[in-house]
């Protein structure tokens, strides 16, 4: 079937499979970011945003996406930058491979609720998995990020 | 120092968060032929006949392999040193299939979807038969998981394929029974823990590919390079001159992938078809058909007086390593080598184990690697101790506890030389308000809110036997490259073994490239695991770069004109002192590169003659809901002595990861077989490790000891901090109900049960 979106700001069209799932989609087109962990639905790893919407891509069939946008961390790289430097420096990113649909999520929230508490920011992360750095790091990392937005004077931070 | 003990950014870490394409999955060849593997619905069973012929008419199919196509030599997946512990039991495929998931045929082709179809299609018939399910059972057992001829073991580990025995082995000091009858109290107790999933986010996975002189180059997700090497080696039965293995970013390991878990399979594949493929496990795979944690059953029996002194401790370690034996013989012996130590001045400890083969899927290598079983039985027991005693369990351990300068005759005889237990003890005790908090309070809501205390140890790195290897080189614009075969899955030592570098040769951090790891280019390292990297290939990186500033300053001098005996090296320039005359680093490098009879570059090997314990206490609040059992955990404190941090922010998240990682083990992660050997948790819907709600807050510190022997004082930090949560968590739970849980994870539904039961 032929679809047509927008992928991370350009147009793109293709021929997909009826059911081609769009994770699988986006890595066959570059957007190597988008990570799959499990195949249920829980890991959070494949995160992307679906008009700007987090979903996740292992369970979104490719053709729903026709004449919508999609942006991976591909198509965020200096938001990606910005925040992550702040989880880095905690040396909360260890492997990295979650990182990726956390970030995403993590922007997103920020976008819906640019002044979390500790508690909206692990209810708002809890569906992102991560093996190796028990949370607590990428808690600080957040916090951190949000004083230095705060300290910056910017309310609303990360716009689109 | 300016970069050791510095919480520096990792090399990586900008990588990673912006989610570049580091990964295999990332960098494996476009055109890789897919892999997949038909995996046995049976626990034991004969295959008695195979059919491929419709499968391999399906168009896009490349090659189908079954057991009568691979070579017929048995071999180990785990990674070890030669000779390996571990019993050559293995084949690639073998017609005798020994657990729900073993494989059976490997599938290739162009397109998921042809090779998903092929599976399926695919007519075995099997020769079911019964297995052993039940480990309790296996020793001795009728049915034999390996009665074949060719199962061999290449050391003396009480390995006996006829009796179902991976391995079993005796040892004991003073007169245990003796000693025990002469004790006012002995406490005993058997407690059972399950073969936990590392569940690192990345599944296993590698590609592989023939280069332009026909050799096997395999890039794989994986913690030892090198015994990749030796492995496929062996499994294909081909020289190891035609394999090499490097290994991208790892998503994550945790002992995981210190076994080869998937290499074979598409290594099998490209040899034959000379095409590139790759192989990822499905999440699916990774829970059936991996190398879990080893399921134990632990007893613990301690003898003490009535004033607290502990006398004896006897352990007896029943290991299930399931179908095959990775790691089986060397996982079981730390879990009563890394217990019964923590405590001085035994007159008597014995420790005793079996490891048997079953019809489950085999064990391999997961942090802590039996000591985390051992940790959870012995500190449990010691918990007990104290209730029987009406005494608090820190003052036990402050009175029994080990101490710098104590000798372990339990832990090879090596001395403790450097221990900062005491001050872990004392500083959790004070962050967690234990005095007020111990043992509980009644919260008048129908909740409980008590605390609980457990301390661990772990080694670093394998005594005698482990080797960390390091090559450094000067380039021009005096900067260098250090090359090194240790695998960085996240924890950061191709920053940390850097930072080493940097301190040791007086440069910019960013003056260090490192790269790792390729059996080709890389020193020879074991890998990265038994705690060993910050240890022994930090050692390795010390000398090294000593190595290289005397060549440097030896190469200055001689620009100069002088002897190397007149000349220093401050990183920058080689200078002498007397006549102020000096030459720069860059030029020195630039020099190197005409006219020059000697490399600039130096590679050292390391090893020790012992593995100094790092150290832990973590204490836990929790709030039971004694209406419905469920536990809520309100703080948990983790003190470490892993001597001097090389990065402390990367030996914190260590610390808060291993701590997460533990919970996950003591509260939510199960391991349940039907009766048919199906393993039924086998996605992250059943299978529940930790999200950040579940894992309360957690807080670390740590309190340095200074090991001489080590990288700037540095000993090692991974495995320690994943043993504490288990037995803490089940000694707040008693704390709070009187309850003992002696068999993980501990459930709500076990703390309801038996409050029930308590009341009738």
């Amino acid at each position: 079937m032929m679809i047509k979106l927008n992928l991370n700001g350009k147009p793109v069209t293709a021929d997909v499979a009826e059911d081609s799932l769009l994770i699988d989609f986006l890595r066959d087109h570059g957007c190597y970011s988008v990570k799959r962990g499990c195949e249920t639905s829980n890991c959070g790893l494949c995160t992307v945003f679906l008009d700007g919407k987090p979903v996740l891509s292992c369970s979104l069939l490719t053709v729903r996406t026709d004449g919508k946008s999609v942006q991976t961390l591909e198509g965020l790289q200096e938001e990606a930058a910005e925040f992550g430097a702040f989880i880095a420096r905690q040396g909360a990113e260890q492997c990295g491979f979650c990182n990726p649909g956390m970030i995403m999520n993590a922007i997103a929230m920020f976008r819906e609720n640019p002044d979390p508490t500790d508690e909206e920011i692990m209810e708002y992360l809890a569906g992102n998995l991560c093996r190796c750095s028990g949370y607590e790091g990428q808690l600080r990392g957040i916090r951190a990020f949000l004083d230095y937005k705060k300290s910056k004077g910017e309310t609303s931070v990360c716009n689109m | 120092m300016q970069y050791v003990n510095q919480p520096v950014m990792k090399k990586d870490a900008m990588a990673l968060v912006t989610g570049q394409p580091v990964f295999m999955d990332d960098l494996a060849p476009a055109d890789c032929l897919i892999v997949k593997l038909l995996r046995s619905p049976h626990a034991n069973a004969m295959i008695e006949e195979i059919r491929t012929d419709a499968a391999m008419r399906i168009p896009g199919i490349e090659a189908i392999y079954t057991w009568k196509d691979v070579p017929q030599q048995r071999f180990t997946l785990a990674g070890q040193t030669y000779p390996e512990p571990s019993p050559y039991d293995r084949l690639i495929l073998d017609r005798h299939v020994r657990f729900v998931g073993d494989p059976v045929a490997i599938v290739a082709g162009t397109t998921e979807k042809a090779v998903d179809r092929a599976l399926k299609i695919i007519k075995v018939k099997y020769q079911v038969l019964e297995p052993v399910l039940d480990f309790h059972t296996a020793k001795d057992n009728p049915v034999l998981v390996h009665p074949e001829e060719s199962w061999k073991s290449l050391c003396p580990v009480g390995a006996d394929n006829k009796r179902n025995l991976c391995a079993a082995d005796f040892s004991e000091e003073g007169d245990l029974d003796s000693v025990l009858s002469d004790c006012d109290l002995v406490v005993e107790g058997t407690y059972h823990t399950k073969a936990n999933q590392q569940a690192m986010m990345e599944t296993f996975r590698t590609c592989c590919y023939l280069d332009t002189y026909g050799r096997l180059n395999i890039l794989s997700s994986t913690q030892i390079i090198f015994h990749v090497r030796r492995i496929v080696s062996n499994a294909l039965g081909i020289p190891k001159s035609k394999i090499r293995v490097s290994k991208p970013r790892i998503g994550g390991g945790f002992g995981a992938k210190q076994t080869a878990v998937c290499e074979i399979y598409p290594a099998f594949v490209t040899w034959m078809t000379k095409k590139p493929s790759k192989i990822i496990f499905s999440r699916e795979e990774s829970q059936i058909a991996s190398s879990p944690r080893h399921e134990m059953e632990v007893k613990v029996r301690i003898g003490a007086m009535n004033d607290g002194k502990i006398r004896a401790i006897d352990v007896y370690t029943l290991s299930n390593t399931g179908a095959y034996g990775e790691h089986g013989p060397t996982t079981v012996g730390l879990s009563g080598h890394k217990s019964i130590s923590l405590y001085r001045n035994l007159e008597a400890y014995r420790f005793a184990y079996d490891v048997v083969y079953t019809n489950e899927m085999s064990a391999g290598a997961y942090r802590g690697y039996g000591a985390t079983q051992g940790l959870f039985a012995v500190e449990t027991t010691v918990n007990k101790l104290a209730a029987r005693l009406h005494m608090d369990p820190v003052k036990l351990r402050e009175q029994n506890m080990v101490r710098e300068g104590d000798e372990m005759p339990s832990y090879y005889h090596e001395t403790a030389t450097s221990c900062a237990l005491d001050r872990c003890l004392s500083r959790a005790k004070e962050m967690i308000g234990w005095d007020e908090k111990f043992p509980c309070r009644d919260m008048g809501n129908g909740k409980v809110r008590s605390v609980g205390v457990a301390m661990s140890m772990q080694g670093s790195g394998i005594s005698g036997v482990d080797v960390g290897s390091a090559t450094i080189k000067l380039n021009d614009d005096g900067i260098y490259t250090l090359m090194i075969g240790a695998a960085d899955m996240g924890t950061g030592c191709d920053t940390t073994l850097a930072q080493v570098a940097a301190e040791c040769l007086d440069c910019s951090l960013d003056d260090i490239t490192v790269f790792s790891a390729d059996t080709d280019l890389s020193p020879y390292d074991s890998g990265s695991y038994a705690s060993s990297t910050a240890y022994i290939t930090g050692g390795a990186v010390v000398k090294a770069c000593e190595k290289l500033r005397e060549k440097i300053t030896q190469k200055g001098a001689e620009l100069l004109g002088y002897s190397a005996s007149d000349a220093e090296f401050d990183g920058k320039e080689v200078f002498c002192n007397a006549t102020g005359a000096s030459v720069s680093l860059t030029d020195i490098a630039i020099r190197s590169m005409a006219g020059n009879h000697e490399a600039l570059q130096v590679t050292e090997a390391n090893s020790s003659p012992t593995s100094p314990p790092p150290f832990m206490v973590g204490m836990v609040e929790i709030e039971l809901d004694k209406e419905t059992g469920s536990i809520d955990i309100l703080d948990y404190v983790g003190v470490v002595d892993c001597g001097t941090p090389l990065n402390p922010n990367l030996a914190r998240v260590q610390t808060e990861g291993g701590i997460a990682q533990g919970i996950g083990m003591a509260l939510y992660e199960d391991i349940q077989y039907t009766p048919k050997g199906q393993l039924m948790n086998n996605s992250f819907m059943q299978y529940k490790i930790p999200s950040r709600m579940d894992v309360g807050r957690i807080r670390v510190e740590l309190e340095s000891s200074y090991e001489q022997s080590g990288p700037f004082g540095a000993k090692s930090i991974g495995e320690v901090v994943i043993n504490t949560p288990s037995p803490a968590l089940v000694h707040a739970v008693a704390n709070a109900t009187g309850l003992w849980i002696d068999e993980l994870p501990i459930t709500a539904e076990k703390i309801a049960m038996g409050l029930l039961e308590h009341e009738n």
